[in-house]
């Protein structure tokens, strides 16, 4: 089976994802990394090695520290996938409002004219 | 009068379902009705490219639904499935299927459950469940043909709800 190498890939692991949210602010060394999760190192060496073959982690050598920085414009591609789903049912709601304002007036009318009619049997009553 | 009532989807990663959620301004009986009543759907379902056509629906439990979308360009897009419960005015349960794909079966069963808010207002989530990760994957990328959303600032957002996990 051929491994899948994308972003979706990517960030179908909640460890990738916290790897990610991590270094998204500040590229970080691969031991702070480790640090913060309670996993092995070896373990989240795989994961970034993932991340790197994914697009969405550069290692870079700083002195004799490798810096993991996130490249966060790859994540782009997930945003407007998910985004472009949301916006055809935003559009629908959007148009429901409009129904909605609709029915409550109509609600309102109908709801006068039964007050009305209500009124004008007690009267006849009396 | 437009609103300021967002869509949030929630689309979590390598999962099977995903969720729905929007706020209306208008009390939970008429959201149900509006989202229930054949008459009213075809007023708001679909995008706003698109025109809505009901082929069949009939709104009872048992029931079979068949929505035809059609594009700027005269394309068919054709959606189907059967109304599994009715619970007014709190939730509906159906089967969806988009035509459009080579091959039958790759169906979901969508919960829409109906939630009265404070002030004559409600709220609508919409739980959709598919057979596989590739098949919620695969529907979510069909509505990607109609433009780019530019703006990496939103970010952020994408941030905070894949942090949710």
């Amino acid at each position: 089976m051929q491994t899948r190498r994308d972003v979706f890939q990517a960030i179908a692991d909640p460890t990738r994802r916290q790897i990610i949210n991590l270094i998204a602010s500040q590229p970080k060394n691969l031991n702070t990394i480790a640090d913060s999760f309670n996993v092995t190192r070896p373990a989240i060496s795989q994961h970034i090695k993932i991340l790197m073959e994914c697009g969405l982690v550069d290692v870079k050598r700083r002195g004799r520290e490798n810096f993991c920085e996130a490249r966060l414009t790859e994540l782009q591609e997930v945003y407007d996938w998910v985004e472009q789903y949301r916006q055809a049912w935003a559009q629908s709601f959007d148009k429901m409002d409009e129904l909605l304002i609709e029915m409550k007036a109509d609600a309102k009318k109908h709801a006068k004219k039964k007050k009305d009619k209500g009124k004008k049997k007690k009267k006849d009553k009396k | 009068m437009a609103t300021t009532n967002q869509t949030k989807l929630t689309v979590e990663p390598g999962k099977q379902e995903l969720f729905i959620t929007r706020e209306f301004e208008a009390p939970r009986e008429m959201v149900f009705k509006a989202f229930n009543d054949p008459e009213l759907i075809k007023r708001w379902l679909g995008p706003c490219n698109m025109t809505c056509r009901i082929d069949r629906y009939e709104n009872k439990e048992g029931g079979f639904w068949r929505f035809i979308h059609t594009d700027e360009k005269g394309n068919d897009y054709g959606f189907h499935g059967v109304i599994h419960e009715i619970t007014a005015p709190e939730r509906t349960m159906r089967t969806f299927e988009f035509e459009g794909l080579p091959e039958r079966g790759h169906v979901s069963l969508e919960t829409a459950t109906f939630e009265a808010l404070p002030g004559g207002r409600t709220k609508l989530t919409i739980h959709s469940v598919f057979r596989s990760v590739a098949d919620r994957d695969g529907m979510v990328q069909s509505g990607m043909e109609h433009g780019v959303v530019d703006s990496h600032q939103r970010l952020d957002e994408l941030f905070a709800e894949l942090n949710v996990n």
